[in-house]
């Protein structure tokens, strides 16, 4: 039930011809969905082993033993495969179990930062999966993140609440500004029919100035210091810590039951129904009586939230205050997390731990090895490219087809 | 089927002037709000007594011209008029069903812009032919990159990984040009560079129908990852072999570049500007006067009529995605050895998606596109200007945002009729 819209047109495709063959584009789609975990899995090693070349031959341990390859191909081969292995190696280390500690709670410790990383990635990849249910390609959740840090944190380092009222108001403060942020393409794309693609481009640039110019203002600013960094938020406000010498914070169990909620009401609610049909069938929807316009917006409101509670969490869980880089591309991250959970929430959670490691890892890959992290960011382009053409790795790998789709759409493609 | 078929019927449907449906007030109602803007903030409430001074020559000038200064109030109450008065002959053509003609929201732009910067130079002076000659070094990225993006939504295909391509481009010509010795060669490798990361565009979209903008958004973030991967590793550890490009100079047209104003502006830069005014005019004649121009258009417009007429939709766009990622990938040279000399982190820093922006406000038209992308570059180069000036009457940071404003206005149609081409987006599945 999720890619469902291969063609982002407005004219709905026909599933089935005058003589019932399937379209080509209804193929594929089924194809997405039928896409089985094997493909997931493939796309993965794919990934890793493609970024493998990329470090193997940038690496000048592998360069010089390169440079006499043909009288000792042994020396090359080997400092490849350690260069490789090395890497990926501190990868898993640093994301999962790190063997080298002797007790279980700090050789675990890696695997809280996973999850420490995945947390924002959770609600942010939520944000662009409703919206893509729907149809819509949120593109502005970076922007959206940047807007909910920053009413949280405000709210977060300006008023002074008891215990737990305080955070609680100042993540709804952050659910606030993500849904008011997303609200814009929504509305406009409801009433004047704007591309949400190009509007929520223009509001990520819009949202960074905003933050920037906020941080130059006395209110945001943080007492004695002249760069733009805002003051920490109070202790009542800040998401406490779920497991020590990590920054996993409570912000995890809060994007968990909003992965609970938006299952709840894209599967089981009217709300969710109409975001679903919206996203399938716009003409359809129309004609069965509901609003298009009112479902983008409403789309929209709950994208919007969702990466304000990501922008909520980072805010008041991992930084403690609010500054330019609060975002960090996490907003563009979610579109990966979000394609590769295939837009089901659980997927969407199982995706984001993922490149959680991906990026808890990379950092102690960089420190020991001295790969930049930016690989990190080759794999996850990578895994999604492969997820969104399956029938790339079915070739490469030489699978069958699934039983759902006999013709690949590697063959009828070439005939078009 | 023979070429004759492909050519015949096919008109501009921009140009249709139907009496069906309602007209569109839109255009004159924004311009006619953003024109009492302009005549009460810029005019009536400017310092009253101050003078805006332009600095039309530099001192190594041939000829030289007095500085021009103008009453600051006297002026912006003069383009206020004048903004109001475009806003009234638009007005006037659409309650006679006509289209507003494209120089009207040009000219209003431009008189909206001079009313903010006298206003904003109230009191002291500013170097008018250095903000120009800066605007358009500013915008040739943003002019190669909507170049690229028109070519491939007009034949249907929507591209998102602009960015990707500018960044592609930027790298390999600074890496290609430090290993040769000579930014020349960085030239070539730049559409090359462009031209793979389009390839894999036109591969995932036009072969496999994988969604567009789904392709656009990740390639962008595999462009990011791999030149930031090989920077780090590669660029930075050896910076004299791989990263030390060199640049291109100034090239100053004989004769022309002697004029005031025009002379610098135009004909004082580098290889990268001169090609893009050739791209540019190229590209509008071909796009509009060729073959080739009309069978893209029709992939673009209606893919199917297209098909019917003989035209093998789905190899026309893969031909334009990649043609296309040659341009951005060329545009992303002007980053590494057309300015700076050396290539940095993320360089681009999402002018491929203004690009994007500047296509709309173009109406994908190149020459829109032109004067949209030196309005951009306009904007940025004022902010940086006015900063060193310290004139800024207002936060620079909000200044920034009024083009990517622009951008929002134009897209939800409250400043005339944007209209995409019809089939883009739409994967086309020959059934």
């Amino acid at each position: 039930m999720s890619d469902e819209r291969s063609g982002t047109g407005t004219t709905p495709e026909p599933a089935t011809d005058q003589l019932g063959r399937e379209g080509i584009g209804r193929r594929f789609i089924r194809e997405l969905q039928g896409g089985d975990w094997l493909v997931t899995v493939l796309a993965v090693v794919l990934a890793l082993a493609i970024a493998g070349v990329l470090i193997i031959v940038s690496d000048p341990r592998v360069q010089e033993p390169a440079g006499y390859f043909f009288s000792r191909p042994g020396d090359t081969l080997s400092a490849a495969w350690n260069s490789v292995s090395d890497a990926y190696a501190a990868l898993f280390s640093g994301s999962i179990i790190d063997f080298s500690e002797y007790s279980v709670g700090r050789a675990l410790r890696p695997f809280a930062n996973t999850l420490e990383r995945a947390t924002p990635l959770i609600a942010a990849g939520l944000a662009f999966a409703v919206a893509f249910r729907a149809g819509l390609f949120n593109i502005g959740v970076e922007g959206q993140i940047m807007l909910g840090a920053t009413f949280a944190a405000f709210v977060g380092f300006t008023f002074d609440l008891p215990v737990v009222l305080h955070v609680t108001v100042a993540v709804i403060a952050g659910l606030i500004g993500g849904a008011l942020w997303a609200g814009i393409p929504g509305v406009l794309k409801a009433t004047t029919g704007a591309h949400e693609v190009i509007v929520t481009i223009m509001l990520n640039n819009v949202a960074r100035l905003l933050l920037l110019y906020l941080l130059t203002k006395e209110a945001f600013q943080r007492a004695g210091r002249q760069d733009p960094i805002s003051p920490f938020v109070g202790e009542n406000a800040t998401l406490g810590q779920l497991f020590s010498g990590s920054r996993l914070h409570v912000g995890l169990l809060v994007a968990l039951v909003a992965t609970f909620v938006v299952a709840w009401l894209l599967n089981r609610s009217t709300f969710g129904f109409q975001i679903r049909a919206v996203g399938l069938n716009p003409s359809a929807a129309t004609t069965a009586g509901m609003s298009v316009g009112r479902t983008y917006v409403f789309a929209f409101l709950l994208a919007g939230a969702l990466a304000g509670l990501a922008g909520a969490s980072e805010a008041l869980g991992t930084f403690h205050f609010l500054e330019p880089g609060i975002s960090g591309g996490l907003g563009f991250d979610a579109i990966t997390v979000a394609l590769l959970g295939r837009s089901q929430p659980w997927g969407v959670v199982a995706a984001a731990v993922l490149f959680g490691a991906l990026r808890a890892g990379g950092g102690r890959m960089q420190a020991a090895t001295g790969t930049p992290v930016d690989i990190v960011l080759v794999v996850q382009a990578l895994i999604v490219l492969f997820i969104v053409a399956p029938a790339l790795v079915r070739a490469i790998f030489r699978l069958k087809e699934p039983k759902t789709g006999p013709v690949a759409v590697a063959t009828a493609g070439s005939e078009a | 089927m023979s070429v004759d078929t492909a050519s015949a019927p096919s008109a501009p449907p921009d140009e249709a002037v139907t009496r069906v449906g309602k007209r569109n007030w839109k255009t004159p109602i924004t311009l006619g709000v953003l024109g009492l803007f302009a005549l009460i903030v810029f005019g009536f409430l400017a310092p009253p007594g101050e003078e805006s001074t332009f600095r039309i020559t530099r001192a190594t000038d041939f000829v030289q011209i007095e500085p021009i200064s103008v009453s600051s109030q006297v002026a912006g109450i003069a383009l206020g008029v004048l903004c109001l008065v475009l806003a009234a002959y638009s007005f006037v053509r659409i309650r006679a069903w006509q289209p507003v003609p494209l120089w009207v929201p040009l000219t209003f732009g431009l008189a909206f812009v001079f009313a903010f910067l006298t206003w904003t130079v109230a009191g002291t002076s500013i170097p008018l032919t250095n903000l120009l000659q800066g605007a358009i070094a500013l915008a040739v990225p943003l002019v190669f990159g909507a170049m690229c993006g028109l070519l491939g939504e007009r034949s249907g295909v929507i591209n998102i990984a602009i960015e990707g391509q500018l960044l592609a481009g930027a790298f390999l010509s600074g890496v290609v040009a430090s290993l040769a010795g000579s930014p020349w060669f960085g030239l070539i490798a730049a559409p090359i560079a462009g031209m793979l990361v389009a390839w894999l565009l036109a591969v995932f979209t036009v072969k496999y129908f994988v969604n567009q903008i789904i392709v656009g958004v990740v390639l962008n973030v595999l462009v990011i990852g791999v030149t930031n991967f090989l920077y780090s590793q590669v660029l930075v550890p050896n910076r004299e072999q791989w990263n030390a490009p060199g640049r291109f100079s100034d090239i100053p047209i004989p004769g022309l570049s002697k004029i005031p104003i025009i002379g610098p502006v135009l004909f004082n830069q580098n290889i990268i500007v001169y090609v893009m005014y050739a791209t540019v005019a190229v590209l509008t004649i071909a796009l509009f006067r060729s073959r080739w121009g009309l069978r893209t258009r029709a992939v673009g417009e209606h893919p199917q009529a297209a098909d019917t007429a003989g035209i093998r939709v789905n190899s026309v766009r893969f031909r334009n995605v990649v043609l296309a990622g040659a341009l951005s990938g060329f545009g992303g040279a002007f980053y590494t050895i057309g300015s700076t000399g050396a290539f940095g982190r993320e360089m681009t820093a999402g002018q491929g998606f203004i690009a994007l922006a500047v296509m709309i406000l173009g109406r994908w038209h190149p020459i829109g596109a032109l004067f949209a992308a030196l309005l951009f570059g306009f904007v940025l180069n004022l902010q940086s200007v006015l900063g060193l000036a310290g004139a800024a009457p207002f936060s620079s940071q909000l200044m920034l945002m009024a083009p990517y404003l622009v951008t929002i206005i134009a897209v939800a149609g409250f400043a005339g009729r944007v209209r995409a081409p019809a089939a883009e987006g739409i994967p086309y599945i020959k059934s």
